[in-house]
């Protein structure tokens, strides 16, 4: 491993997300007022999670069919308004039982 | 008078997010350790940078190599709601916070910790946050540690199973109010539709994925703020995750 690539690439991670974080609590201390800016920062958490989530979520597990089954568990108990931790747990209980019964239904993981 | 604001009852507020995040940042340590880093270096990551989703795409791509510049832009877009969290935070904190309790304090600025500071009546003070902050830190690293040390360990087939763990997370964000708002529904539905392009069209699948989710984000986002323009009303924060 080349450890000065990864501790450099660390270091940046945390230098811009420190960054984001600090200048508008410490230094600006001021409100945006341009509007499509606001809209625009307003949206982008959503944006960027669903880009992040779609479609890697499906190739995160052993089997494309054990994961499009803890998707579908976990866009249920989401819209149900669960918690994170019960969405995430549920998904990953799922998976795990649907694996088992693809195990022994003799389907290939 | 609403309940004092102590250091204690920040612990307090804090533990469910502690909780949450064990588990998350258990998947984390997993996938880095399981990418071939060493435990510390998972440990370090964690420490260094408390937030999830722009940790998880930033170590994906120290994995895959990625550029340094790649890194840094995929960190900012990611991140960049902070900078919205944390302009809120500016106005509900006490005017007596400190510069330095301001660089200090607003490391810990993530979505649950932004949520449930919010929630608090009146003007929140650096004891208070100090303390909401210190515990899921604390539950962060803890998970992080365990996971990547767990790696070893855990049979394959709980380790394939947490693999979505952190998608559950995404998804438990994005979805109510994705329900609740049809600007919202649009931008995640867009943004989401454009990201499977970009994996399975011919001749797209190319472009490595920090650039993939960095343009559907801007993409979407500028759509939706061009279309649906936020009213002032909720400029406050109070409705971001």
């Amino acid at each position: 491993m080349n450890y000065a690539y990864v501790l450099t690439g660390v270091l940046i991670m945390a230098l811009v997300t420190y960054a984001v974080r600090v200048l508008p609590l410490a230094v600006f201390r001021k409100k945006i007022h341009n509007r499509f800016v606001q809209s625009f920062l307003f949206y982008v958490p959503y944006a960027v999670l669903s880009a992040m989530t779609f479609p890697a979520i499906l190739e995160s597990t052993s089997s494309g069919w054990s994961a499009a089954a803890g998707l579908l568990a976990a866009v249920l108990l989401a819209y149900k308004g669960k918690g994170l931790l019960t969405v995430a747990l549920g998904a990953t209980a799922v998976v795990f039982l649907a694996e088992q019964a693809m195990v022994l239904a003799g389907f290939p993981l | 008078m609403s309940e004092q604001l102590t250091f204690r009852k920040g612990l307090k507020d804090g533990l469910p997010i502690c909780l949450g995040y064990i588990s998350v940042s258990f998947a984390f340590g997993m996938m880095a350790t399981e990418g071939g880093l060493p435990v510390w270096m998972a440990l370090l990551i964690s420490m260094t940078n408390l937030t999830s989703a722009g940790q998880f795409a930033g170590t994906e791509l120290i994995l895959a190599g990625g550029m340094y510049l790649e890194i840094a832009v995929t960190s900012f877009v990611i991140n960049i709601r902070y900078m919205l969290m944390s302009l809120s935070l500016s106005q509900k904190v006490e005017s007596a916070m400190t510069t330095l309790q301001r660089w200090v304090l607003s490391f810990g600025v993530t979505d649950e910790i932004f949520a449930v500071a919010m929630q608090q009546k009146g003007e929140i003070n650096a004891r208070y946050f100090s303390g909401l902050i210190l515990t899921p830190y604390f539950g962060w690293a803890l998970g992080t540690f365990l996971g990547a040390a767990a790696t070893g360990i855990l049979p394959a087939s709980v380790r394939s199973a947490l693999g979505i763990a952190i998608y559950g997370m995404f998804l438990a964000i994005i979805i109510p109010p994705a329900r609740a708002s049809r600007p919202v529904r649009r931008v995640v539905i867009l943004s989401g539709a454009l990201a499977c392009l970009f994996h399975w069209a011919p001749g797209l699948s190319s472009l490595s994925s920090g650039w993939v989710i960095i343009i559907c984000a801007v993409a979407a986002s500028a759509l939706a703020a061009l279309r649906y323009p936020v009213e002032p009303a909720a400029e406050e924060g109070g409705e971001t995750p």
